[in-house]
């Protein structure tokens, strides 16, 4: 595959254009994408860089078509992206859904805005119900919630791996602080740190003549039968289980003998890293846990942190009205642990936040 | 007696016929032309066939074609997203009016204006017949249809799409813009194939609307729905080309 960055170097870029780099650095073919802030600059770095290595981009008349535009390349086998947020994330559900019922590994990355409606143009933590379970179906994505600059890069390539590895859709779960902010972080050719990329490949317009060596592709979302559509439903289900322990991920630091362990994802978990820090230093036994997988959700993992500290309680931290905290609930259904709340929708949180919460619980 | 069975198109995929449409409906007409011309310019092996929701879906395995059938109105960003990403593809997008002049006009429009190297075919039965016969775009003046049961009325739903007229106006020099129907098989055929040349020569966006009938819907017999297409509908919607940088006297 083509080298595009060489020798691993260090870069200090907003996290859009990390974006752009990183799909590059991964062998994307082509992005499809509308204009919504805060995403817009992996658009402009895409269209600036994409030409120099051959690669192709589409503005499209608005985001279904994106979507759209992005499932159709991927049926034919090319590597394809789109960036959205906020509204334009609403109307990408419509063209995800059909992802996820015909299994197509399209990569998307939300840069999340403040919600609902237009919100704020700025940042939230509001688009993750929406980017985990939107769509009329049944949350067969895979959500990564990214929390720094490295991250964003180290996982916008996981993410095209995961997405055509496992074929279902895949997302890299950002926010407008990572989308514009500048931040060091190292860039590097993923074949230099031994990953493979997982080549694509078509599914229709595909080897073999039609008749002679290979029946013809009749790709559908749609069952004349209840019967069909379960027997569908039922068998796509039983895959993402069985292949969620592997791509389950998560951080755990001081739970051991935390009394209080506190949850956030995303950007918010450095502010919980460092309250959690600061926290033990004034000898406050504070624990941090962060989902980085928000679909499939580390349940057995936090399950095993609530039982092994035997923590008295939970602090579930987040920039939403409780889009995180009803995810958690869920999974750890039967946990008698005490949840607390910290909810700030459409606004930052940062250590003194945290802190100010545990102290007023503990 | 033995029966004589109809010739069919090489490029129809026969498991699955005969096919699921109503008795009386245009699409297995048109659908017949799209086998031919995918016949005659030999491009089965090429081609890729997506459709619609709505009767268009009923489509979704019909040819011998690789084929995917996508959401309501979103056939058009699919087909430009094959199409974009592999050009040696020839891609054909199977819709009908509610999908292509109502929840997808935005694609059609900017996918025109694009000028996008696809063909698209726009089956016409003035209603939506796959959800039970409402109110479409094209649904003439004081036609009766489940949402306009005492007629459509233009004063308060305006008057009917001339689809092909306004693309022909948004598209630049190289787009081909035709409307035919199924009353004119030949016709028809042949504005099909050179919708689907266009595509191959690679001149633009390549558009075909064709007047279809819907007796299921309109509760027509044979000699009403015929009438109904021949008199009131291809009097309204004026079929043959509208646009064409192919050349003349193509036969």
């Amino acid at each position: 595959m083509e080298k595009i960055i060489g020798e691993p170097k260090k870069a200090f870029m907003t996290g859009n254009e990390t974006v752009a780099w990183a799909c590059l650095a991964a062998g994307a073919d082509i992005m499809f994408g509308y204009p919504i802030t805060p995403q817009n600059e992996v658009m402009h770095y895409w269209t600036r860089l994409a030409p120099k290595y051959n690669r192709n981009f589409l503005q499209t008349e608005d985001e279904l078509s994106a979507g759209f535009t992005t499932c159709g390349a991927v049926q034919a086998g090319k590597k394809a992206f789109t960036a959205t947020a906020g509204p334009g994330n609403v109307l990408m559900q419509e063209p995800f859904g059909m992802a996820e019922a015909m299994r197509l590994p399209v990569l998307s990355i939300i840069q999340q805005r403040g919600g609902p409606s237009s919100g704020t143009v700025v940042y939230s933590q509001q688009e993750v119900t929406l980017t985990t379970y939107g769509g009329n179906g049944e949350g067969h994505r895979i959500v990564y919630s990214t929390a720094t600059h490295q991250e964003v890069y180290d996982y916008v390539i996981k993410g095209f791996n995961t997405a055509w590895k496992y074929r279902f859709p895949t997302f890299v779960l950002g926010d407008g602080y990572q989308a514009k902010m500048r931040e060091p972080l190292e860039m590097y050719d993923p074949q230099d740190k031994g990953i493979e990329i997982i080549q694509p490949y078509p599914l229709i317009g595909i080897p073999g003549k039609i008749g002679e060596d290979r029946e013809p592709q009749h790709l559908c979302n749609i069952y004349s039968l209840e019967e069909e559509l379960y027997e569908v439903v039922m068998r796509v289900s039983a895959e993402y289980e069985s292949i969620s322990p592997e791509i389950v991920e998560f951080q755990a630091r001081n739970c051991e003998d935390a009394d209080i362990i506190i949850i956030s994802h995303g950007v918010v978990s450095r502010a919980a890293d460092d309250a959690v820090k600061i926290l033990r230093a004034q000898g406050i036994k504070a624990g941090y846990f962060r989902p980085i997988t928000l679909r499939p959700f580390p349940q057995q993992q936090l399950r095993e942190v609530i039982t092994q500290s035997g923590a008295k309680y939970l602090l579930i931290a987040e920039s939403a009205y409780g889009q995180l905290e009803r995810l958690i609930k869920q999974e750890i259904y039967g946990e008698t642990v005490e949840i607390e709340t910290l909810f700030m929708p459409g606004v930052g949180i940062i250590d003194f936040d945290i802190i100010k919460k545990v102290k007023s619980i503990i | 007696m033995e029966m004589l069975a109809p010739a069919t198109p090489k490029s129809w995929y026969l498991p699955t016929k005969p096919h699921k449409f109503c008795p009386g409906c245009g699409h297995g007409i048109t659908l017949k032309a799209l086998g031919e011309a995918i016949d005659e310019l030999g491009i089965q092996q090429e081609t890729i066939f997506g459709c619609d929701i709505g009767c268009s879906l009923l489509a979704w395995n019909f040819f011998a074609c690789d084929s995917t059938q996508t959401h309501h109105g979103r056939t058009t960003p699919v087909m430009v997203g094959i199409k974009r990403a592999r050009p040696e593809l020839i891609t054909i997008g199977y819709m009908g009016d509610g999908g292509g002049y109502s929840i997808g006009s935005q694609h059609l429009l900017n996918s025109a204006v694009r000028n996008e190297k696809v063909t698209l075919i726009l089956v016409n039965n003035t209603n939506y017949g796959m959800t039970g016969g409402q109110m479409a775009p094209t649904t003439l003046p004081g036609q009766i249809t489940e949402t306009s049961p005492y007629g459509r009325d233009p004063e308060t739903t305006g008057y009917p799409t001339r689809g092909p007229e306004f693309i022909a106006e948004l598209t630049p020099e190289g787009a081909y813009v035709a409307r035919a129907t199924v009353s004119k098989y030949k016709q028809l055929k042949r504005l099909i194939r050179n919708a689907i040349r266009n595509q191959m020569e690679g001149n633009g966006f390549s558009f075909v609307e064709v007047l279809s009938t819907c007796p299921t819907n309109w509760r027509t017999n044979a000699n009403q729905t015929w009438n109904f297409l021949e008199e009131k509908m291809e009097q309204y919607f004026p079929v043959g080309e509208i646009k064409s940088p192919l050349g003349k006297g193509d036969k």
